[in-house]
């Protein structure tokens, strides 16, 4: 038998019928949300088809819910479309199924991908889909997990299946160690900067070197969430210790009597040594300095130490007229150092950085200080109901408030600003989430994408600062 | 689904790389649960000049007389000519919903993002990817030439240009069956019901945990 990449083996073992290398594959988990469902169901409805597998749909409402009001409960969306979506959701589920669902103000609710994970609903091995494009962070745990449109939504609950032809694969290893203050975003932003928004287009890619080895799974989350970011719709780091550590224990994970099975079959889900990958990447986690982005895409990234770069350098006519139309958009002069910029707004959040670690490493950097003058909002907003209590169950919640930090219900949020929390025009933020592009978190507001860490520093000193060098 | 076999169209360039999804629907039309009526809101932050929200009368906003499609001369275009990358970013199908409702059948840029371009054939839409010197060119003549049109043939996988150049792309073959006859792919995959029944059986007994 011919060495096998990760994805190879994931692929391969979900293969139902083949023709022409068009394959038909077989998906094992069908997380839902309010937003990109309801056309979906509505489909099925109108087909007269059921679900397939309704044992394989985990769902929960996070786009579109309010960090706040909670207290008020539904009537507490000031928006009656919203209402209506999550509303929606609610009774779908309700008519066609689910194997477990998280309602809005549910304990368990939260952004999808945090969500899936903690329940363990994410396993590996698994094939996951999600009308969701950062459903690739789900790839952290040795599984094929890609965003898909609501046709395919549909299409999966009615058939179980996707139509799907293999991707190319990409190696992208990161060697070395990663420097204090540097983290999992930081990893993920200097890929972006290295291949380029469209650079993993048509590939699947596994991370790997020994810097992923070392990343915690939540951290492996945060890369391969950000994989969708370079063009590739899936991510994915082999199974090891961490993997199975974080498995155990969790609502959905094997039953006792099966676990030994699993983890075994678990442990051969790594590339082979032999294994060709149609490319290969390569980084050195040494050389890596935290990140921030200074334009609309997340490809025009530097490190802190850097400068707003000048498109009198570029030569592309096409890259050179993008950056022009960035620094307009960002309201920025080329050739400005990093940490000379001013910041409005600072969202700590979204399906990239909402976890507990990333919460307790932005609280280490908050604790004890006060937010900037100039910074007029700053908003914490845990991933899930289960990373809000346990952050409050550490104090973190107290750190933030006493820093004043707004401490909110957890949701989607300013990541892409469908419920109340946004951008004004021409405001500028400095957000965990994973995209700068024009109007994504509010009309004319300018994103500066970061680590959590470097948010908080943000937040502190009102503009961007090495979290390295900051106390 | 629609079918789409041939189309000659006015042609509408839009000249700038990376296009997202958000930039192509912002988000607050998401909340919509209709999968109709997104094309008003096409590209709606670049298009017009106040801030749009659902349920306002677009036909009553101020339009953004700079935006490419806002020219008289691109009225009426189903041919949507971009740059690379098109289509990146979130995974939302009202990106192609919206571009459909608007009018266009085709996109022809040098690369499509993954799901942007999937999404595309499942509302029969056709992205052709061509070479960035053709796009170029078909840029240059588009932007020379008022009333520019191309014929777009998906059965010979052709575009002829009105110069009478002819360029040849690829597309794969199950798509473009799909395309050419308007078939749903819920009904096709349906034929196979049987070998999904005996592939889950068999996945079943291996990882019998994925069925708890």
């Amino acid at each position: 038998m011919s060495a096998k990449t990760l994805y190879d083996k994931l692929f391969d073992s979900h293969v139902v019928t083949e023709e022409n290398g068009t394959a038909l594959i077989y998906i094992d988990r069908h997380l839902v949300h309010e937003v990109t469902s309801p056309q979906a169901f509505e489909g099925l409805r109108l087909a007269g088809r059921k679900p397939w597998r309704k044992d394989s749909i985990v769902a929960t409402a996070d786009h579109n819910t309010p960090t706040n009001g909670w207290e008020k409960g539904l009537d507490g969306i000031a928006d009656p479309i919203s209402r209506i979506q999550i509303e929606t959701l609610d009774s779908n589920i309700k008519e066609f199924g689910a194997k477990a669902y998280f309602p809005f103000m549910d304990k368990g609710q939260g952004i999808v991908h945090v969500m899936g994970p903690e329940q363990g609903a994410t396993l590996p091995g698994m094939t996951v889909v999600c009308g969701d494009s950062h459903t690739s962070t789900h790839g952290a745990f040795g599984a094929l997990a890609h965003g898909i449109g609501t046709s395919e939504v549909e299409h999966v609950m009615a058939t179980q299946c996707l139509v799907q032809k293999k991707s190319k694969s990409m190696l992208v290893r990161v060697d070395g160690k990663l420097g204090k203050g540097v983290t999992a975003k930081d990893v993920a932003l200097a890929i972006i900067g290295k291949i380029g928004t469209a650079g993993g287009t048509g590939y699947a890619i596994e991370f790997g070197g020994s810097v992923i080895r070392a990343l915690t799974m939540e951290g492996r989350m945060t890369l391969c969430n950000m994989a969708i970011e370079a063009g590739a719709r899936a991510g994915m780091v082999a199974v090891d210790d961490a993997t199975i550590n974080y498995v155990k224990g969790r609502p959905y994970a094997p039953k006792v009597d099966q676990w030994d099975a699993a983890v075994a079959y678990w442990r051969t889900l790594v590339s082979d040594d032999a294994a060709e990958f149609d490319a290969i990447v390569v980084l050195n986690g040494d050389d890596i300095q935290p990140q921030v982005t200074w334009g609309t895409s997340p490809e025009m990234v530097v490190g802190i130490d850097g400068i707003v770069p000048d498109p009198a350098s570029e030569s592309d006519a096409t890259k050179k007229g993008s950056m022009e139309r960035a620094l307009q958009y960002m309201g920025l002069q080329a050739n400005t150092p990093m940490n000379e910029i001013n910041i409005d707004k600072v969202f700590i959040g979204s399906c990239t950085n909402s976890r507990i670690e990333d919460l307790r490493a932005a609280a280490s950097v908050a604790k004890g200080k006060k937010i900037a003058g100039n910074v007029k909002l700053a908003l914490v907003v845990p991933g899930s109901g289960l990373v809000k209590a346990q952050a409050e169950a550490e104090g973190l919640d107290q750190i933030f408030k006493d820093a004043g930090f707004e401490w909110r219900e957890p949701g989607c949020s300013m990541c892409l600003a469908m419920n109340a929390d946004r951008l004004e025009s021409g405001e500028r933020c400095a957000s965990t989430s994973n995209r700068n592009f024009e109007g994504r978190q509010g009309l004319g507001g300018r994103t500066h994408l970061v680590s959590p860490e470097m948010a908080a520093a943000a937040a502190i000193a009102g503009h961007f600062v090495d979290v390295r060098s900051f106390n | 689904m629609q079918a789409f076999t041939q189309l000659n169209g006015l042609v509408v360039p839009l000249d700038r790389a990376n296009v997202d999804t958000d930039a192509i629907i912002p988000k607050q039309f998401l909340k919509s649960i209709k999968r109709s009526g997104f094309g008003p809101n096409a590209f709606d932050e670049w298009r017009y000049l106040d801030h749009g929200e659902p349920g306002m009368d677009n036909s009553k906003r101020q339009t953004n007389p700079d935006f490419v499609l806002n020219q008289a001369r691109y009225q009426g275009a189903s041919v949507l000519l971009a740059r690379e990358n098109f289509g990146c970013g979130s995974s939302r199908e009202h990106a192609p919903w919206a571009l459909e409702d608007y009018g266009f059948r085709v996109i022809i840029a040098p690369s499509f993002a993954d799901i942007f371009f999937n999404n595309c054939f499942k509302n029969g839409m056709l992205p052709i990817v061509l070479s960035a010197d053709d796009v170029d060119t078909l840029f240059k003549e588009t932007e020379a030439s008022e009333g520019y049109k191309l014929n777009i043939d998906l059965s010979e996988q052709s575009i002829t240009s009105p110069s009478g150049n002819l360029y040849k792309f690829e597309v794969d073959a199950f798509r473009k069956h799909c395309l050419l006859n308007g078939l749903d792919d819920i009904g096709l995959t349906m034929q196979h019901q049987d070998a999904i029944k005996a592939f889950e059986a068999k996945h079943k007994v291996a990882q019998p945990w994925l069925f708890n």
